[in-house]
């Protein structure tokens, strides 16, 4: 569907056209052609590979190992790893592999939900921005560069600060932590994806496709849902693969200055928040969790590469 | 180029307004007001509250307390301290050289890694050095600044014992020794963040060489019969410097966060861990004035960059 990017060249479309049943030419679909050319690039398949077992892990492994997060045990403070507990236990006695299955998954969750926010926020603006001309145009742009010079980590600092609290009786405190992290995590990360979904349209909105449809008649909201955004997505999809790597960093980063999610969700960053203090005589607690989140992102920004190979051949970085 | 600079200068005041307005309108936007919070302490007696509300401008509407704050960060009154007493602008300067240290460095020492290795890289793409280089980039910038930092500890100071786990802004040593202490109490945050930015920068480096160095003219200054070392420094390298100047500029509100965490795991007495102290103590006016301070050097970066643009492209100053 969207490997159709608008910068994809020729070959793509001539390898669109209908097959002709006679000829031995095979229709390839564009997601097995991208398939095709993303599984060329091994580290990508590899990362790919280790972000489904990390996925897999933090969303069956809860219901395999079933020791509670929770379960206190002094006898057993800050143990190394043993077959009691694989991963070592914190400072209050409790299974590190059992929090960091659980915390996994808000780890990965918040950088997924906050790229959907970055992906749809960035999305409207770039495409109003593109298919506006003059004055709303200049004025997103505007809007556009001032957010990405400002200080994101900061005012993200400010912004949970403020909000933490008032969320937090209104629907919570965990999903109120949650909603809110995303918001603001998502809330810095669009601008990128504005910026490619703009340009996308300023040059697609000159295309002969698009002339066609204009001249058969299509209203200006068909020929944006229509035909200029799937054409358009192709970028996107590598900048949002991406930026799932640049949020689970942002929320980790948070939890680990303290200011993310509470002491009792014991999220990636937050472990290694808690085992900061106890790295002399602990270290295995705070490495595992480190290596967790940069397992994560490495895999992810070794997806992205690859994608960036199979939907834009064109460009190199 | 004054002229072009000055252009620059202008530009730059709506963005520092818009961010300025930005922060006020979230402060406002807040509920409860965080000024308040003092003023409505039990502990407080009354006419003080009523001072400080009529002081704070309170009960006026928004824009006017908003353009009354501006025009008081304009004189250089930058509020007061609840924590630490003393008034925000004499506490943000104390730290502000220390911060300025440990980014300049770091920057300094990204750059030494991106630039030889990028430009080595393209010159000889998909040969083994460049995919080392490649892979080793991608890991570096994987890595989250605040897991190096805590490796970092791990290896040279707990069991090495070789570099001291906490900075110290008040340094007992005089002359050489001075400087040797401070060398090693700066290394790891310094490392930490330039090892980051210079990962990340290699990629900018090498893509931006890779595409000039295809260039007709490049071709043409090696027919001319110049070494291939200089074609590269002067044709090459200050042409794809440009780019890299561009998402150099772009990425430095990514280099004040990574300065933020590495200050607070290393413990360094600048204005980063300076926010994070403050934060955790609602201590207010130093969060905002601290938050400005990092928008205002974000801004200065950017004009910096402006200023390397004029000296690597000299059209652009004339047009």
């Amino acid at each position: 569907m969207f490997s159709m990017a608008g910068s994809t060249l020729a070959s793509s479309t001539a390898e669109a056209v209908l097959p002709d049943r006679g000829s031995h030419a095979r229709y390839v679909s564009p997601a097995r052609d991208t398939w095709r050319r993303f599984r060329r690039h091994r580290l990508a398949v590899a990362g790919l590979t280790v972000l489904l077992l990390m996925i897999a892990a933090v969303a069956l492994g809860p219901f395999l190992w079933r020791v509670p997060i929770n379960d206190i045990d002094f006898t057993a403070q800050l143990a190394g790893p043993s077959w009691v507990h694989p991963l070592g236990t914190d400072d209050l006695g409790q299974d590190v592999l059992a929090r960091m299955l659980y915390g996994g998954r808000i780890s990965l969750a918040v950088g997924l939900a906050a790229m959907l926010v970055a992906v749809v926020v960035g999305t409207i603006i770039g495409a109003v921005s593109g298919i506006s001309r003059g004055s709303i145009d200049t004025a997103l742009m505007w809007l556009t560069d001032l957010f990405l010079s400002l200080p994101q980590l900061p005012l993200l600092l400010l912004l949970i600060y403020l909000f933490r609290d008032p969320l937090k009786q209104l629907v919570g405190p965990e999903l109120g932590v949650f909603l809110l992290i995303i918001a603001v995590i998502g809330g810095f990360r669009w601008m990128q994806v504005a910026r490619l979904v703009r340009a996308q349209f300023l040059s697609l909105r000159e295309k002969e496709f698009i002339e066609a449809a204009r001249a058969l008649g299509a209203t200006k909201w068909r020929q944006v849902m229509r035909h200029i955004l799937p054409n358009s997505l192709g970028p996107v999809v590598v900048a949002g693969t991406v930026d799932v790597a640049g949020a689970i960093i942002a929320e980790s980063t948070l939890s680990f200055l303290g200011l993310g999610f509470p002491p009792d969700i014991p999220t990636w960053g937050r472990i290694l928040y808690d085992a900061k203090d106890t790295l002399d005589i602990a270290p295995h607690w705070a490495l595992f969790a480190g290596a967790a989140i940069f397992l994560a992102v490495l895999s992810i920004n070794f997806v992205g590469d690859g994608l960036r190979d199979a939907l834009d051949p064109r460009k190199v970085m | 180029m004054t002229r072009y600079l000055l252009r620059r200068l202008l530009i730059a005041v709506p963005s520092l307004l818009g961010i300025s307005i930005i922060l006020y309108t979230v402060l406002a936007l807040a509920p409860g007001d965080p000024f308040g919070e003092l003023a409505s302490n039990p502990n407080v007696p009354p006419q003080v509250a009523l001072a400080l509300r009529a002081k704070f401008g309170l009960d006026d509407p928004v824009w006017l307390r908003y353009l009354h704050w501006l025009v008081a960060m304009l004189h250089g009154d930058w509020g007061f301290s609840f924590v630490s007493r003393i008034d925000v602008d004499r506490l943000i300067l104390q730290r502000l050289p220390t911060t300025l240290l440990v980014i300049g460095s770091s920057q300094i020492v990204a750059l030494l890694i991106a630039l030889p290795v990028g430009v080595y890289s393209a010159t000889r793409p998909y040969s083994v050095f460049d995919q080392i280089a490649n892979t080793l980039a991608f890991i570096g910038f994987s890595l989250p600044t605040f897991f190096t930092g805590i490796l970092f500890i791990l290896v040279f100071s707990v069991t090495l014992h070789w570099l001291p786990i906490v900075y110290r802004a008040d340094l007992a040593a005089t002359g050489w020794r001075w400087y040797w202490e401070e060398f090693r109490q700066a290394a790891m945050p310094v490392a930490v963040l330039g090892l980051f930015q210079g990962a990340s920068w290699t990629r900018y480096v090498r893509s931006a060489v890779l595409d000039v160095i295809r260039l007709d003219y490049v071709t043409t200054a090696r027919a001319k019969g110049i070494a291939e070392f200089a074609v590269v420094t002067r044709h090459v390298v200050r042409n794809a410097l440009i780019p890299v100047v561009t998402l150099v500029a772009l990425s430095m509100p990514t280099v004040f966060g990574g300065a933020i965490v590495t200050e607070q795991i290393f413990r360094v007495p600048g204005i980063g861990s300076l926010l994070i102290t403050s934060i955790l103590a609602n201590d207010t006016p130093v969060i905002m004035a601290v938050t400005f301070v990092f928008a205002c050097l974000v801004i200065l970066f950017n004009l910096l960059a402006d200023v390397l643009y004029g000296w690597l492209d000299p059209r652009i100053v004339y047009r």
